[in-house]
């Protein structure tokens, strides 16, 4: 009953469209129609194009995840163990964040020219911040008895991090990663629309600029499908691993 | 908040001048390339200069324009939207499906078929904004009005009041402050597709610019652009937050 409830809306509004594609109502040159678009994506995905144009985007999208957790981790760890740090870095830091991240590709494209790298280091920068943010705050909300504990057992810095720090932080660091990954793949197919000759935005622009209508459609339409999957296995991740974590940190 | 004591700001100060003049250091000498990072003096001149002669002032306000005509669309369509939706349980059934299935679509991912819809023109700028911002406030106001207090509801039903009496003295007030954090959100959205739709569509802005500025390896120019941007971006932001201060400061006194 759910099930039908959730396709009712969708079901409705496209066999509108198709209708009145049909009848003329609406310019086909623009607009299509939906059985039109679904033969299209059926197409790009049989000849495997979507798939590629998928892998590519979702490779780079990863990529500048990783790279933005790792660098996110880094400077949160360090920012929130020593509020010193916090101090003196953390307003040059503030100031960088509200820049818009595609702002950043003119300069990325200076830098590095067409390519993954580009288009990476676009993402990493606008994935940082919620993964540094959310580090921060969760190595501050460590109790201080656990680095007693640590300078009593004369931990190394790496086993600090690996022991305690890490395990302590990791559920709410996860929630700022699982933000990330969400701005990751919207960022990653902006910046293959405007510049990048890559991935899924490249493939929706390629075919606009072909006026192949209906091809534009069905990558919006895999797009889509594509962003909900990512949303749902993070939420999986959510669900399964992590449960106990965030149960243990709250 | 962290809150800032004089030695802590001098020292913050400290940190960003000793970057800053590293940076100048080495580009000047050409430790690292001034073509991809020319040293800040050179990226400040630049700016007063576009300040000085007026360049920049008409990109400037054509972002603006394009990004608040656009932002402002969604936001009244989306708590319009959101208070229709968020109070009739009825629709939330049939449509929170369908907003939870488009809400990770990349709003950038509807320019080609804008484009196809409306042409490379200023109303295919401000949908493009607007149907990409519309989102987060659309979503928080579905929220906002589906989880007030139901005693709110009974005192307006022992009140007699009517619907829009009800929405607007009652409804609206109590989901205020999950609007304004869509609102927040909805505005850096719509400044980073104020960039892309200059940048996709060539209209004039400073998006428009700084990718002309790479595109003529003007990098001064380059990080001018840059650091205008990101100075919007933060001067946005504290305005909406200066308003939702004076608006709903009541909410947070009274807990």
């Amino acid at each position: 009953m759910i099930f039908v409830r959730a396709l009712a809306v969708p079901i409705a509004f496209f066999t509108l469209w198709e209708i009145s594609g049909r009848l003329g109502l609406i310019p086909q040159e623009a607009l299509s129609r939906p059985s039109l678009f679904l033969y299209a994506l059926y197409y790009a995905l049989a000849d495997g194009s979507a798939f590629t144009a998928a892998a590519q985007t979702l490779l780079t999208t990863f990529s500048g995840l990783a790279v933005a957790t790792v660098a996110g981790i880094f400077l949160g760890v360090l920012l929130g163990s020593r509020p010193i740090l916090q101090r003196v870095v953390g307003p040059s830091l503030e100031t960088l964040r509200p820049i818009p991240s595609v702002a950043l590709i003119p300069l990325a494209l200076l830098l590095f020219g067409f390519g993954i790298r580009l288009e990476i280091a676009v993402i990493a920068f606008a994935c940082v911040w919620p993964v540094m943010i959310v580090t921060i705050d969760a190595v501050k909300g460590i109790h201080p008895r656990f680095f007693q504990v640590a300078d009593g057992l004369e931990l190394s810095h790496a086993q600090r991090l690996r022991k305690i720090i890490l395990p302590a932080a990791i559920g709410q660091i996860w929630v700022g990663v699982r933000v990330a990954t969400g701005i990751a793949l919207i960022v990653a197919v902006t910046v293959e629309i405007v510049v990048n000759p890559n991935g899924l935005g490249y493939a929706m622009i390629y075919a606009q600029q072909m006026f192949q209508v209906d091809l534009v459609y069905a990558y919006l339409i895999w797009t889509c499908l594509i962003g909900w999957a990512l949303n749902w296995l993070t939420g999986q991740v959510d669900r399964r691993w992590l449960a106990k974590y965030q149960m243990s940190s709250t | 908040m962290t809150r800032y004591s004089i030695s802590d700001r001098v020292g913050a100060l400290a940190f960003a001048i000793g970057i800053l003049a590293a940076w100048q250091f080495l580009a000047s000498f050409e430790f690292i390339s001034p073509l991809f990072f020319p040293p800040p003096s050179r990226s400040l001149l630049a700016l007063w200069d576009m300040i000085v002669n007026g360049q920049i002032w008409l990109p400037l306000t054509s972002t603006i324009r394009r990004m608040i005509f656009g932002w402002l669309a969604a936001s009244v369509c989306g708590v319009l939207l959101g208070a229709i939706i968020g109070s009739s349980p009825r629709l939330r059934l049939y449509l929170e499906p369908t907003l939870e299935f488009l809400r990770p679509l990349p709003a950038s991912a509807i320019i080609p078929a804008a484009i196809l819809l409306l042409g490379l023109g200023p109303s295919m700028a401000i949908s493009v904004i607007a149907f990409g911002s519309i989102w987060p406030v659309l979503l928080a106001s579905v929220y906002g009005f589906k989880t007030r207090d139901p005693r709110l509801t009974e005192v307006a039903q022992s009140l007699e009041m009517s619907w829009v009496r009800f929405q607007l003295e009652i409804a609206l007030p109590a989901a205020m402050p999950s609007i304004f954090a869509g609102l927040r959100v909805s505005l850096s959205i719509s400044l980073i597709l104020a960039v892309v739709v200059e940048m996709q569509s060539g209209q004039q802005g400073l998006g428009q610019n700084i990718l002309l500025a790479q595109r003529n390896y003007r990098s001064a120019e380059l990080y001018a652009g840059i650091f205008m941007l990101g100075m919007l971006g933060l001067t946005l932001n504290s305005l909406l937050s200066t308003a939702e201060r004076r608006i709903i400061g009541w909410k947070r006194n009274a807990h």
